[in-house]
């Protein structure tokens, strides 16, 4: 069984974005960059599959532009198999990147997707089910525990309230939550073996894949900031406050 | 331009991101619908129809579309799309499983979780977990937009649209439910709660967190919310999560209790009137966005708030 899992370089999730001055974009000049924490799990969850035997090649996917063979190469340190790098200097929507994958789809055929439920920069949360949408496969989104069968996959999905528990028909698209795993740290061996497994390189414009972006981008302002407050000495002073405040 | 909002319910009664969600509809056209899918879920259609300027609500029933199935609800909304320009669904963990699957199928985008509607094409949308408002023109055909709830007004009650029944459509094809372990609480909910009080990673323990949270949230008829390290560690469930990839919440008062303020958990509670802050660290950075902050051990300050608020009559 084989499984593609789609990996995204973003923002490093311990820095604070900053918005342009000109306010057409955020600031990523000099700014750390790793490997999107939602497609850690990912990658985690396929190579712990591949670990148990349910899962015997995990295939890392990005698309971005050529500094993304770092991203791969953590997955590849982590434990993928193999990568490929779709390279575009393009900022592709989710849509457009749903396509991408279901060309790359087309070529690997994998029996199964796990990808991260959503990225930390545009916060989208849409890639995995417009890529499920575009493949007619099932969906099983904000995994929390996956087991993976030869024709099927039970996932226990983090719902609002609680949990649901669905099988899906194999193929499928997961998309991981934050407790599905705790994703491992590579350790140097394994960086040093990543360096030689195999990343191809393909032009995301070769594909012959529609990118055009759907969404035009007028503006990205700084939100209102919030000014901090006062200081209280006691709990008997914080109840005085909120009462002048109108809370109580 | 006509607008479909679909309906947040649990098949018994209809939640309030509905009509947050019908207010940001009304921003785009005067002409909206309700779409109620379920199950049993004729009292949920009928709560829709008295909703303010609603048009009409439509109510498709059948067991996957009770049990919120992505590919279900795919199926019905995607052939209804001929006849709408725009759907609104509320941002909750179900509007973000099919929103996109539809948004898909119909070769548009998803604009994600907007806090603003600009123009019936231009759309406001936190990105980088809220350190950013990003403003979109979408030159698609249709509109397939979740919508922030804690963003927009509720819509007032007074109408009286008609109820349609329609056709419950494909059904989920090769997924299936297998049960579902639901948290019942006597408590508001979370993301429509006025109070909210939160606890973090300084509880320790799951016993902990509900000896110290859940009398202070029952004294202030508050919903309990935790940050994503106190449920990673099993303190709290899983949706209680506030922040960036949790719940949004923005009550009138928000209590932080031995939460340090990471961005993540920002992200979700930013927007509150009034926030207050438990922490014995001083220089913890919830205290930045703070209103009320209380340098202090919660073990000490938890119990002297709760002896504060029977002191004032609370
Ligand atoms: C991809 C991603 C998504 C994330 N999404 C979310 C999210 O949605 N929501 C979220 O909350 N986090 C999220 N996080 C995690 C976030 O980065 C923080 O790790 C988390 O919010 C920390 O939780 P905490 O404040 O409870 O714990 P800590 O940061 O450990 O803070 C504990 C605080 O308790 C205080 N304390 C300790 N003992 C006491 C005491 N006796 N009395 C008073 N105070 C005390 C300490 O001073 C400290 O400030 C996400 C992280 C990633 C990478
Ligand atoms: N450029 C990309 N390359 C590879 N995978 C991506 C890319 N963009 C998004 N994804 C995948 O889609 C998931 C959800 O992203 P999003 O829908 O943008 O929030 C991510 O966690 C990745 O697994």
């Amino acid at each position: 069984m084989k499984v593609l899992v789609p990996v995204k370089r973003v923002i490093d999730y311990n820095v604070k974005a900053r918005v342009k001055a000109d306010q057409s974009g955020i600031d990523l000049a000099n700014v750390k960059m790793s490997m999107n924490p939602f497609c850690e799990i990912a990658v985690e969850e396929a190579v712990r599959q591949k670990e148990k035997g349910t899962i015997t090649e995990v295939v890392a996917v990005s698309i971005g532009p050529a500094q993304a063979q770092e991203t791969l190469r953590t997955a590849l340190a982590m434990g993928a198999d193999r990568a490929i790098l779709i390279q575009t200097d393009l900022d592709l929507e989710p849509l457009a990147v749903a396509k991408v994958l279901a060309a790359v789809i087309a070529e690997e055929a994998p029996n199964l997707v796990i990808m991260g439920k959503q990225a930390i920069d545009g916060d989208n949360n849409a890639t995995g089910q417009m890529l499920a949408a575009l493949l007619d496969w099932p969906q099983g989104t904000f995994a929390s525990e996956l087991e993976i069968s030869s024709t099927s996959a039970k996932v226990i999905r983090e719902v609002d309230g609680g949990l649901q528990t669905l099988e899906v028909a194999l193929p499928a698209v997961i998309t991981a939550d934050l407790r599905l795993n705790e994703p491992r740290y590579a350790s140097l061996p394994n960086i040093m073996k990543a360096k030689k497994k195999p990343l191809d390189i393909k032009e995301a414009a070769s594909l012959g894949v529609d990118l055009a972006p759907r969404l035009k981008v007028l503006k990205v302002a700084e939100p209102a900031k919030r000014t901090a407050g006062i200081k209280v000495e006691t709990a008997g002073d914080l109840v005085t406050n909120l009462k002048t405040a109108g809370v109580f | 331009m006509a607008v479909l909002v679909f309906a947040d319910h649990d098949n018994a009664s209809l939640k309030d991101g509905t009509h947050k969600t019908v207010t940001a509809a009304l921003a785009l056209s005067p002409d909206v619908d309700i779409l109620v899918a379920g199950q049993g879920a004729k009292a949920v259609a009928d709560a829709a129809a008295k909703i303010t300027g609603v048009r009409k609500v439509l109510l498709a029933e059948s067991d996957s579309l009770g049990q919120g199935l992505a590919e279900a609800v795919t199926a019905l909304v995607v052939p209804l799309m001929s006849g709408y320009d725009a759907l609104l669904t509320p941002a909750t963990s179900q509007g973000k499983n099919f929103s996109p699957r539809i948004a898909a199928k119909l070769d548009v985008a998803q604009i994600s979780e907007i806090v603003e509607v600009v123009s019936a094409s231009t759309f406001v949308r936190p990105i980088y977990a809220g350190n950013a408002l990003e403003t979109v023109e979408s030159a698609d055909s249709k509109k397939i937009i979740t919508v922030r709830p804690t963003a927009f007004k509720a819509a007032a009650e007074g109408g009286s649209a008609s109820v349609e029944t329609i056709d419950a459509g494909a059904g989920a094809g090769k997924t299936h439910f297998v049960d579902q372990k639901l948290v019942k609480s006597a408590r508001p909910e979370l993301t429509g709660a006025k109070i909210v009080v939160s606890g973090g990673r300084a509880m320790g323990s799951a016993e902990e967190f509900q000896r110290v949270i859940e009398p202070l949230a029952d004294k202030l008829g508050a919903a309990v919310g935790a940050s994503r390290a106190a449920v990673d560690a099993g303190y709290a469930p899983n949706d209680y999560q506030v922040g960036q990839t949790g719940k949004v919440v923005a009550p009138e008062l928000y209590i932080a209790v031995g939460i340090s303020g990471a961005i993540q958990h920002l992200a979700g509670m930013k927007d509150s009137k009034i926030i207050v802050a438990i922490n014995k660290d001083g220089d913890a950075p919830i205290f930045q966005v703070a209103d009320f902050g209380l340098v202090a051990d919660y073990k000490s300050a938890v119990p002297d708030l709760m002896t504060a608020l029977n002191a004032a009559g609370v």
